[in-house]
Formats: structure tokens, sequence, C-alpha cells
């Protein structure tokens, strides 16, 4: 059976076709005609055309080369996160516990200088943040996406009783006060996790934060695809399906799920960056993970208290911050141009 | 319309109750004891015994619930403290009631969004449809590319930055410290200042990308287009046809965030140090005082709820399809 890909969105074939004509007629020698191009290489196309969606991705993928390499990169220079160089070479820090060395103590041996107190190295505490960051938001990310598109699909698909009782949930949980919830279930889901008088694990912040950050995080999607399955169930080629006998979970699996795929990747891209900074807002808050795991917003809220005497420790972590959060939203809006190009910004 | 707001006003109460039992549920009956976390730090067994006394933490969980979501309404004593409805509960850490504690805080929640909102709403709103009036023309594409960056900016790396650049390295602006306006308004304001500008600033990205988004969609509907070519001017096109159907989207967004910050925005408070509800509620957090983390919640879901039953009427009143259907 074949199935009508991209039939929902702008990527229907004959509109796709032609703005491939329209757009790209030095492709069309090569390609022998229109025929054989998939949605996905013709969205695959329309990214690669638009300069801010490719230099974007290409800012992304340097954070996420970084945080992979954070090893590597911490051997090569020579540092890591956890000593404090400070504390162990009375010469670097007053005793006051700010770097002697000006600008936050930057140096030869220490390029974005120390942090004060501890005396820890804030170049690889920057590079191993990225990796606490990206770990939580892509997991939070895929589980919100398992979760939204579960339970969007179960309401929008099979309705009545089920549709009422998952749109009731959505509006309980769109109703809490978001910030105070993420604060407050922080504990519960520890408490949860562990047993009052077990010494915490390392991974058990990381987990946590997911679980907590995912409780709240699949509302957006969950409505959006309802409201798309709402609209696919109606169409000919899902009654086709049921006439011939398919069961439910290959209509859900086979004929809807694949035209759902541009909502998904969509949302998730731009939902990315919103755990990214609510992460890191907990962390900040001193809710989230904890020391010694380097994370951006623990420096970022270390960083403040230093304020009236050195503001380069704000610098590099809040530059990083807003650099790498534009840098996916710009990446989200150049996705959601390339899958849908009747949408204008 | 009437009708119409009392089926809103009922479908939420049942979302306050289902979400105060989520909330009980939460803070009450998954912890192991209850009464500990109610203590607060400074725990004595004998106000352990007492709290739990109190609370009735022997009796069922759903009795538990009753009791204390009848206590809001009737009231109760703690602690030989009267309690008249609508009674939050008690908090046996700060030794004060919990809506006492509440009304403390909730003026300076209240002039750090109203200052706030009046600043984003008329600069964005204003950007809004200028970037949409000069649409695909320079002053549009930086508007734009402004409020994408700011949008991108976060409350706790603008706002320690702002208050680098004007407080402490400049000596441009006052710290931030809350002064109740009745007292003195030019205090107030100045007072304010630093966090209205850094709230305003993240907050006006937001409302230009919106009202140049819903701008631009209904400057192409076809209504649009019929009253130009009838020979309608372009300002009252602009104006009147058009503004008048952005602005419904317009409304229903503000009115949620009015609640969301109403509710107390935590980061902005912690990072000016101002003491409004967001931050009694990560200090009732640090100190473990769950009573009063349950009222805050409370309250804050309430303010949401309320505001979305505004934004739904203020709708009907300007959308009559809404009322009808």
């Amino acid at each position: 059976m074949t199935t009508p890909t991209g039939a929902t969105t702008g990527g229907d074939t004959p509109g796709s076709t032609s703005d491939l004509a329209d757009n790209a007629p030095a492709d069309a020698p090569t390609d022998s005609g229109f025929r054989g191009l998939s949605p996905g290489k013709l969205m695959w196309r329309r990214f690669l055309r638009d300069r801010t969606g490719v230099v974007s991705a290409g800012v992304v993928l340097f954070f996420v080369l970084v945080a992979v390499l954070a090893p590597v990169i911490s051997m090569i220079y020579g540092k890591d996160p956890q000593t404090h160089y400070g504390q162990n070479d009375p010469t670097l820090l007053t005793d006051s516990g700010l770097p002697v060395a000006p600008n936050g103590g930057m140096s030869g041996d220490f390029w974005f200088g120390l942090e004060p107190g501890l005396g820890r190295d804030i170049l690889t505490q920057l590079v191993y943040g990225i990796r606490t960051s990206l770990i939580i938001a892509v997991a939070t990310s895929v589980l919100t996406t398992v979760i939204g598109v579960a339970l969007g699909i179960a309401a929008g698909y099979l309705g009545g009783k089920i549709d009422y009782f998952i749109g009731r949930v959505i509006d309980v949980l769109m109703s809490f006060p978001s910030q105070i919830f993420l604060i407050a279930t922080m504990p519960v889901v520890t408490s949860l996790l562990v047993a009052p008088n077990e010494k915490i694990p390392e991974w058990l912040p990381f987990v946590a934060v997911t679980i907590v950050l995912s409780l709240l995080g699949w509302m957006g999607l969950a409505r959006i695809l309802r409201g798309v399955s709402l609209s696919l169930r109606e169409r000919e080629f899902i009654e086709a399906a049921k006439v011939t006998g398919a069961s439910p979970m290959r209509i859900i699996f086979k004929e809807i799920l694949p035209n759902l795929w541009t909502p998904i990747l969509v949302q998730s891209t731009l939902a990315l960056p919103a755990f990214v900074t609510a992460e890191a807002g907990l962390s900040y808050l001193g809710v989230g993970v904890s020391e010694p795991t380097p994370d951006w917003g623990r420096m970022i809220a270390d960083a403040a208290s230093y304020l009236r005497t050195d503001v380069t420790f704000l610098l590099f972590p809040g530059l990083a911050m807003v650099v790498f959060v534009l840098a996916f939203n710009l990446l989200g809006d150049s996705v959601r141009d390339a899958f849908d190009p009747k949408t204008s910004r | 319309m009437l009708r119409f707001l009392v089926r809103r006003s009922l479908g939420a109460l049942v979302i306050l109750v289902i979400v105060s039992m989520v909330t009980y549920a939460l803070f009450f009956a998954i912890p192991a004891d209850p009464a500990r976390l109610y203590c607060g730090k400074t725990c004595t067994p004998e106000t352990l015994a007492m709290i739990r006394h109190e609370m009735g933490f022997d009796q069922s969980t759903l009795a538990q619930y009753w009791n204390w979501l009848s206590t809001i309404f009737t009231g109760g004593t703690f602690n030989n403290v009267q309690c008249s409805a609508p009674c939050f509960g008690y908090s046996f850490d700060k030794k004060e009631l919990v809506g006492g504690l509440l009304a403390d805080r909730f003026p300076t929640t209240l002039s750090l969004t109203v200052g706030s909102a009046v600043i984003f709403l008329i600069f964005g709103i204003g950007t809004g449809m200028l970037a949409a009036h000069k649409q695909g023309k320079a002053a549009d594409k930086i508007a734009s590319a402004a409020s994408l960056l700011a949008s991108s900016l976060q409350i706790y790396v603008a706002g320690p930055l702002a208050l680098w650049a004007l407080c402490y390295s400049t000596n441009l602006l006052e710290l931030p410290k809350y002064v109740p306006f009745t007292e003195d308004p030019l205090g107030w304001a100045s007072g304010l200042l630093v966090p209205w500008i850094v709230l305003s600033l993240i907050w006006t990205a937001n409302y230009t990308r919106m009202t140049r988004s819903s701008m631009v969609e209904q400057l192409s509907e076809d209504y649009v287009r019929t009253a130009r070519a009838k020979g309608m001017s372009g300002t009252s096109v602009f104006m009147r046809y058009a503004w008048r159907g952005a602005m419904g989207t317009i409304v229903t967004v503000f009115g949620i965030d009015l609640g969301v910050l109403l509710g107390g925005a935590i980061i902005t408070e912690t990072t000016f140090g101002l003491h409004g509800l967001g931050q009694l509620a990560i200090q009732s957090f640090y100190d473990s005082d769950l009573s009063l983390l349950v009222g805050v919640t409370v309250v804050a879901a309430t303010l949401i709820v309320f505001f979305n039953i505004i934004v739904d009427a203020v709708y009907a009143l300007i959308d009559p399809r809404i009322r009808l259907a």
C-alpha cells in the first residue's frame, strides 16, 4: 500500500515539483525529470539553499562536537574541570579567592580564566558543561517526543473518551505554574529514585531533571499531533486502509505516523533549545544538576555573585548560552521553512 | 455571554480541584514522612508531634485531602493562630499564616508584572506592527533580527549583565529594590527600572515576532483584499481591519502570559533580589517548607486559570463566532 507521505504538509507532490522547477532550474537536468525525488530529498535541498540555516546548523554541530570530544580537548589542553588549580598553586589566587591575573585570571595556561574560590579551569568547565546540557536536553526531547506522539495520536485517532481524558490531562498540566512545579517536583522525584539515607549517585540529577522537564514538556506536541491525526482520520486513504482490513496498529504506524514526521521533527528542533535553557534555569536556582558536575546554569549563578568585582566569569558561560540558543532557534526556523515552504516567517 | 462565562468557570473550578489534588498528592502522599517535611529546618520532636496531629497525618490520604481542601473554605486554627477563610494553611517553619505571607509578597510581583507588561506591550506591538507595515524592507529586517536575538537571551544571562552594565560598573541606575507605590511612586519606579528593562527586553521580542506574524497573516486574508479593492485607505485597512483581526491572538497570549507572570517570576525575582511570590516559592523550597510551597502553587495555578477565563471572555467579546460555538 502506498502512503501519500507529506500530503498534509506543504510538501504535496505537485506543489513541490513546481517549487523545485521554479527555484532550481540548475538542478533539473541532472535529475532527468523530477520523478524519484522523495519529500525528504526536497526538504534537504530547500534547507541547503537557506544560508542562515546552514550556518546555524554549523554552529550547533560545533557545540555537539565539542561536547562529544570534551575528554580529547581536555587532554590536549592539559586541564580537567575537577582539579582545584587555584588552591593547589597559591600564586594563582589572592587571599580573598579571586584570580591574581587580570580579566578573571585569563593567561596562557588558563585561556578563559580561573573560577574564583575553588580555582577550577573555566574552559574545561564550559566544555564539559555542554555535555550536561546536551545530554539532558536530548534525553528530554526524546522522552517528550515519544509521550507527545503516543498521546497525540491516541487522542486524535481513537477519539471519544480517550481524547476527552487526554485533553483534560493537558488542560490540568497547562494550568500548573511551570517554574514552581519544576522546582517542587525535583525533591519528590529524587526521593522516589533514592532512599533518603543513601548517597545520591552521580547519574541521579540527570535522570531527575530529565523526568521533571519531560512531565511538563510534552503537551505542545501532543496538541498539534492530535489536531493533525484528527483530520487525517477522515481522509480517503485511511478509509481505504480500514476497508481492506488493516489493523488499527497498522493504520497508526504505516498510514498516520509517516504523515506526522514533519510536525514532529519541527517541534522537537524548536523544543530542544527550550530544554537547554530550562535545565540551565534549574541549575541557576540551585535545584538542578549538583556539584561537581560542570553546568552552565550553575556557572552563571556563581558568576553573578562576583559581578561587583569582575564580569568576566559571567561572559563565557553567558555568551556560550546565548550563541547556542540563538543558533538552535534559527536552525528550528530553517527546518520549519524547509519542510513547509508555504509558511512565511 | 453569561452562559458562556458560567460554563467556563465551572470547567475552571474542576481544573483547580484536580490541580489541588495533584499538588496535594505530590507534596503529601509521596514523601515518606510529610510531617517531617512540613516541619522545616528548625524541627523539634514536640513540633513534629503537633504537626502530625494538627494536619491529621494519621488519617487516610483521602480524608487528609478533604481536610486540607475544606480548610481553604472554612478556615481553622494552627498553633493557636486563627486562620479565617480563604485559609491556605500555616507555615510551621516561618511561624506565620501562608495567606499572610502570600499577601505580603504579592504587591512586589504585581508591580514587576504591571510595569514590564506596559513596556513590552507598547514596544512589542508597536515594533511588530511597524515591521508588518514595512514588510520585507530594511526596518522589518532590523526589527526581526533584533527580536530574534533578544528572544534568545535568558533572564539569568541578561539580568546579571544589565546589573553589571547599569548599576555596578557605571552607577547609572539604582540597584533593584521594592518600595510600595503608595509610599513613594518615584522610588517605586526607579527601584524597579532595571528589572523592568530586562524583563521587557525579552518579552518585547516575543510580542514583536507574534504581532508581526499575525498582522502579516491578516493582511493576506481575503477580506483585507476586498476592503482594499473597494477603495478603503491603506491606514484604515491596516488599523481597523488587519489590526482587529490580529488582536485576538495577542489578547490570548497576553492573558496567558499575565497569569504566568503574576504567579511569580522565580528566576527574575531571584536575579534581582526582589521578594515576590516567586522568591517566596524558591525560599520555601530551600527551607523544605512544603505548606508554603503548596500555598504558592495553588495560588499561582488559580491565577493562571483565572486569566484563561478572562482571555476567553475578552476573546468572545472581540469575536462573536466563539460565543455561538
